[in-house]
């Protein structure tokens, strides 16, 4: 470690360096923001461009197709997939405009990941508590967690979804929506016990001596020394959980067949490719905003923890 | 001897009494870190280790603070086993890193021992502002530990190990990582403050001239197994009138050479743990 090494000019420059660091940050973020934007311009480029130059019938080597074909079906100009967007569903009379339907079912999604996203976490983090309290928990319990992800999702969901039907308590029955959120809890927690575990255990010696010299027991060590220490690694963690809670979910919407989430409509939009090539792209792209919600959702929570990532600096 | 300045028939701050600590390895290799040491400090003495590096002086002060256990022996301080020390808070502690939490800023470091002891929120404002204003950081109150010097960090770190009033102050190696300037000048703030807060301090360290410059008994340890060679009691004036002009002084020089003639010569000039003054 090298926490004791001073900064290079610690209290002459604390005065001067703290409008100089904000315009700083200023710039880095509008950096940020141009590369992030110039990134999508050219994967834009990229698909138009090889639209335009590639063969017909894709790059074929020995049989396998490489790249893919260039034709209108396979791959529709950008701006026939944005116009597809903004007309309605279908032919009928009364068909919702398409950006509509598929707002619809990312929002729906959204809600299911959010409430698995929290399951898992809330496990995760408890997981993480019981096996940083017991070394024996966590000899006994980490091999599973980690065994529990090779686990393929595909063949849990209509497990969960029939033992989720025989549960019924009072007025309270199983619906389908719950098993979707519960797979998608199962791949969230799995990055939160694990980097929580971590982040827990990453005080120093010399912290942890501290505390103990304070006569401060497990939980006030936990609360102030060893949770705000795992903030580093959970925040990753948290974002991992995100995006992998709404691709739980869209997975498992569409192994349990569950109806009204952005992963029936790209199963059920799939199908309409031959005809309308520009229609499965938009439910692709809800599921692409979804995942940028969570995943900026999580941001926001670092936000707000901001003060707790002093060492990632510093260090 | 020191002791006639402490208030009579108060238990010694630290008493150590034929202390052995040995590390047992997996295969069933032992190290002896400490072999029948016993020291005793006085209330409001100031007391170094000193000795090569593997000479047991800083088990020795992490038995003190109960950090870890003798193998055998017994450890008092201020009257009580070790362990009750610890949890009565009799002692503040601080380390050669000074170990300051990244998210907390200079007074929120201070305020943590206070804070996990259920002081009010007034009384740990005033106490740690108090605090502050002693080390002399009453400009970097709100800063965070990675806005401050190696210096200022270690001056904090002493800051929180006096939060409590302890009356006994135990200090590994704090000045270790510093430069030789900032070392002195946090010698002479450790002089000042142990006037003001009469403490009684174990100091660590593996610098001659720090050793005698603060202490008034400095303990020569000797390394495998870690024994106490020999105590020389040093006692350079009162903390008042220790000062600059000390590391100039004749008496300071001398000291100097008789601390480095016990460490780096190989018969002991006396009976180990026996003063001689």
């Amino acid at each position: 470690m090298t926490r004791t090494a001073p900064p290079a000019q610690p209290a002459a420059a604390g005065k001067t360096r703290a409008p100089r660091g904000q315009a700083r940050r200023g710039q880095v973020q509008l950096r940020r923001i141009v590369t992030g934007a110039l990134g999508l311009v050219v994967l834009a480029a990229l698909w138009e461009l090889y639209k335009l130059l590639g063969p017909a019938d894709g790059v074929v080597v020995g049989g396998t197709t490489l790249l893919p074909r260039t034709s209108d079906l396979a791959m529709p100009h950008l701006w026939v997939m944005a116009e597809r967007v903004l007309e309605p569903v279908t032919g009928a009379a009364a068909a919702l405009p398409l950006w509509l339907v598929v707002l619809q079912g990312s929002m729906f999604t959204l809600g299911i990941a959010a409430v698995g996203w929290l399951v898992g976490v809330t496990v995760g983090l408890l997981l993480a508590l019981l096996m940083q309290r017991f070394r024996l928990a966590e000899s006994a319990v980490l091999p599973w967690i980690v065994l529990s992800q090779t686990v393929p999702l595909i063949a849990l969901a209509p497990l969960v979804r029939r033992w989720g039907s025989q549960i019924e308590i009072g007025d309270f029955s199983w619906e389908s929506w719950m098993s979707v959120a519960l797979i998608a809890s199962y791949l969230a927690f799995f990055p939160v016990s694990v980097g929580a575990l971590r982040g827990l255990a990453s005080p120093d010696a010399n912290h942890v001596d501290l505390m103990h010299c304070y006569a401060a027991g497990w939980w006030k060590t936990l609360w102030r020394l060893r949770l705000p220490a795992s903030v580093g690694y959970l925040l990753p963690a948290l974002r991992l959980a995100a995006a992998s809670a709404v691709i739980g979910t869209v997975v498992a919407e569409v192994s349990i067949g569950l109806r009204g989430g952005i992963g029936r409509l790209i199963v059920e939009y799939a199908g309409a490719a031959g005809g309308d090539p520009g229609k499965p792209w938009a439910p692709i792209f809800g599921s692409i905003a979804v995942g940028l919600l969570a995943a900026g959702f999580v941001g926001l929570i670092g936000l707000f923890l901001r003060r707790f990532r002093r060492g990632e600096v510093a260090a | 001897m020191i002791m006639e300045s402490s208030p009579g028939g108060r238990a010694p701050a630290v008493d150590v009494g034929g202390v052995s600590r040995v590390f047992t390895g997996r295969k069933g290799a032992s190290v002896t870190a400490l072999d029948d040491v016993s020291l005793t400090v006085a209330p409001g003495e100031f007391v170094s280790l000193i000795g090569p590096s593997g000479c047991g002086k800083s088990t020795l002060l992490r038995l003190i603070a109960d950090l870890d256990t003798p193998t055998a022996g017994s450890i008092r301080v201020f009257g009580k086993p070790a362990r009750q020390a610890r949890i009565d808070q009799d002692y503040g502690i601080a380390f050669q890193q000074a170990g300051l939490l990244p998210w907390r800023t200079v007074a929120g470091n201070i305020e943590l021992p206070l804070e996990l002891h259920g002081a009010g929120k007034a009384a740990r404002r005033a106490r740690a502002a108090e605090l502050i204003e002693l080390v002399g950081l009453s400009d970097f109150a709100d800063n965070y530990p990675d806005q401050l010097s190696g210096g200022m960090q270690q001056r904090v770190a002493i800051a929180r190990a006096l939060a409590e009033s302890p009356s006994l102050l135990l200090m590994d190696e704090p000045f270790g990582a510093l430069d030789e300037m900032t070392r002195e000048r946090m010698q002479n703030e450790l002089v000042r403050i142990c006037g003001e807060t009469s403490a009684a301090v174990v100091f660590v360290t593996h610098s001659i001239p720090e050793a005698v410059f603060l202490s008034d008994r400095v303990v020569v340890m000797s390394p495998r197994p870690g024994r106490i060679r020999d105590v020389l009691g040093v006692g350079l004036g009162d903390t008042a009138e220790r000062g600059e002009n000390l590391r100039e002084d004749e008496a300071f020089f001398h000291a100097v050479s008789q601390v480095r003639e016990l460490l780096h010569g190989e018969a002991p000039t006396g009976a180990r743990g026996v003063e001689t003054r």
